[in-house]
């Protein structure tokens, strides 16, 4: 059964390695999917909880968080809160019902712009096949 | 301070699922200090509930307030006018707060969003542990500074008991054994006579055995 | 001569200078009392006493003062236990004029395994008193007639009290203080838990005789038989204060399969013997749960049948 609807996605991407990422993306002609909205952070260690439920509150089926490999943080530890962030967010979309999946971490370096336009896809592949965060019968 | 820990979300969802104008209120007292009930928790909370009841297709409204404390009467009183524009309050306070609520606003829907556990203090950032029972009558200072109260999992005072293994409590690994500690400080101190007198049984009529307690200040009583 | 404490079997052997051995005996999780009643029969005529648990290890098992009471009537002389885990001091005084009342003349004073571990985890605990305010208020009882409030008792219970020492469980260098201590709060008899490793124990009882405990309490050492290599293993790293050393592990692997628990027993009455010579010890404790029907045998084994008449 395919699902036709348009999943809406909201991506987290720090700015030590995604507009380095996207410049290459688009000097490939990888294109970002448009129904992925990117919104960039100095370091995904800024991202609140709140943040990242703020988006399934205003009508997103998924949310992503793109950051530097752990070792390669420029602030040294932002991507390894961002993680523990994102995990305690699974948790609570599981005790909402929710798949866990809906939100998710990617590591990518600065330098791989097909990664940065593929982690868009794979979301979004996956946030079809979940369908839309569904009503409650 | 005191510490709390949240209630799962699922429960207090559950709590509220029949109200459509909910206020979560918040505490910037001890419930700030040890994460869980402050105002960047209360909006947490609020979001959670409002993703919850989109999923219901209810059209709802959470609001979302922090007060100074809700063991005060004067900033309970805050609330008295926007608590008319919902139907059920979820207090993140300590377990007071939602009583002076309920107390205060008879007509309304008083729901606890944490559960209140112990006094006590940080150990490192993210990690409490609980150091006082509230028995009314401290004696720390006959146990190098250790409560046995609060901290034995028996209470002896003529501790430690034949369980207590490698400076562990018998009932898990992750509880130290304060009679150990107790012991081993007060040997090195060369104050073995302390810990050879007898501690004769409690009085536990200061302590919640006695009945719920009440503290007059005369000299502060208006 | 002194008058007797409680007058008791178990206190007149000590007195008059025979080496005690007692037994242990678990009441039943539920009503069975045909089951106590064969478990107590075996140990009729082979110990001067039997220890009766209250909710061992915090499993809920028919209470201590009842299981005594049909002990007495199989014809042993119980030792009551009691532990603060479970009663605030109301009951304890309670019970302990109610045990006496039906004849039931020594009592074992302990602190009890914490609910955590047994089979109502959820239970309040309770905890009032502890172990040694717990000696402290027998003696009270008995020698100075009076309640924990200071109140007269129309006739004081007169128990012969009992305590544990764990020799072996840290911190170490305070255990032979912590008995001094509950000599001085009023036991008359302790019982030790298990020992394996008899050098060690040695070395407790060369402090304890040179403190001079052993002539003011008596004190009872205490052996368990292993019945199998899987048994050591599990005392050595499962129980914590147990001391078990690798060469009674090797030794009980090394007489191959089906064989251990022969070993198991030869071990405990070697140790029997060497008791019997050891300074400060009056007598053994012989905790043999579930295995009383090879309590008889031990005995036989142990050189200390028959038990002394007095």
């Amino acid at each position: 059964m395919m699902n036709d609807t348009k999943p809406q996605i909201v991506a987290f991407c720090c700015s030590n390695c995604a507009p380095a990422a996207a410049k290459i993306a688009e000097d490939m002609e990888k294109a970002l999917p448009d129904n992925v909205k990117i919104i960039q952070v100095p370091c995904t260690g800024r991202i609140e909880i709140l943040h990242l439920m703020k988006p399934f509150e205003n009508g997103a089926d998924g949310v992503y968080v793109a950051g530097c490999q752990e070792d390669s943080c420029k602030y040294i530890s932002g991507i390894k809160k961002a993680t523990k962030r994102v995990a305690h967010v699974k948790k609570l979309l599981e005790e909402l019902g929710l798949e866990p999946q809906r939100i998710e971490v990617f590591h990518l370096s600065a330098a791989q712009g097909y990664r940065y336009v593929d982690i868009a896809h794979e979301m979004v592949n996956r946030i079809r096949e979940l369908g839309p965060v569904k009503m409650n019968s | 301070m005191i510490v709390a820990e949240p209630k799962p979300v699922r429960e207090i969802v559950e709590m509220v699922k029949d109200f459509d104008r909910i206020l979560v209120l918040g505490c910037k007292g001890c419930v700030t200090v040890c994460n869980v009930g402050g105002s960047k928790e209360a909006g947490i909370l609020a979001s959670a509930l409002r993703i919850a009841k989109r999923r219901s297709g209810a059209s709802v409204k959470v609001g979302e307030h922090t007060l100074e404390r809700q063991c005060d009467p004067e900033y309970i009183e805050e609330v008295k006018d926007m608590i008319h524009d919902y139907d059920a309050v979820v207090s993140i306070a300590c377990g007071v707060g939602p009583q002076f609520l309920a107390e205060r606003y008879p007509a309304a829907r008083i729901f606890p969003g944490v559960n209140t556990q112990f006094m006590g203090g940080a150990i490192e950032h993210g990690i409490w542990s609980e150091r006082c029972a509230g028995c009314g009558t401290c004696v720390i200072h006959f146990f190098g500074g250790l409560c046995p109260i609060a901290r034995c999992s028996k209470s002896l005072l003529n501790g430690p008991c034949g369980g207590s293994a490698h400076g562990k409590c018998e009932i898990s690994k992750d509880v130290d054994c304060v009679w150990d500690m107790i012991v081993r400080k007060l040997m090195e101190q060369d104050r073995l006579d302390d810990l050879l007198q007898f501690k004769p049984p409690k009085n536990w009529t200061t302590a919640r055995d006695g009945g719920p307690r009440k503290l007059v200040r005369e000299e502060l009583v208006r | 001569m002194s008058e007797y404490k409680s007058g008791s079997n178990l206190e007149k052997v000590l007195r008059a200078g025979q080496f005690a051995f007692t037994g242990e005996c678990g009441p039943p999780q539920g009503a069975n009392v045909e089951h106590l009643r064969e478990k107590a029969r075996h140990l009729k005529g082979c110990v001067d006493a039997v220890n009766v648990t209250d909710n061992q290890t915090a499993v809920v098992r028919m209470s201590s003062w009842a299981a005594s009471l049909i002990l007495k009537e199989e014809g042993l002389e119980p030792n009551f236990q009691m532990v603060c885990r479970d009663r605030n001091r109301l009951a304890i005084q309670s019970d302990i004029l109610g045990v006496y009342s039906l004849g039931i003349r020594n009592m074992l004073c302990l602190s009890g395994d914490h609910q955590r571990f047994g089979n109502h985890p959820e239970a309040k605990n309770v905890f009032d008193i502890d172990s040694m305010q717990l000696i402290h208020a027998v003696k009270t009882m008995r020698d100075d007639g009076k309640f924990l409030s200071g109140q007269e008792i129309d006739t004081p219970p007169k128990l012969f009290i009992g305590a544990a020492c764990n020799p072996f469980a840290e911190p170490f260098e305070f255990r032979v203080h912590r008995l001094a201590k509950k000599i001085a709060a009023g036991a008359d008899f302790v019982q030790t838990q298990c020992i394996y490793n008899m050098d060690r124990f040695r070395q407790f009882m060369k402090r304890v005789v040179d403190m001079g405990l052993h002539e003011k309490c008596y004190i009872l050492a205490g052996i368990t038989p292993m019945k199998s290599v899987g048994m050591a293993r599990y005392m050595a790293n499962q129980v914590p204060g147990m001391d078990v050393p690798q060469s009674l592990i090797k030794r009980l692997q090394g007489v191959g399969k089906g064989k251990a628990a022969e070993e198991g027993i030869k071990f405990a009455v070697e140790q029997v013997q060497e008791f019997k010579e050891m300074e400060g010890i009056a007598g053994v404790h012989l905790m043999a749960i579930e295995w009383e029907h090879r309590v008889p045998e031990i005995s036989q084994l142990a050189g200390v049948l028959p038990r002394p008449q007095l």
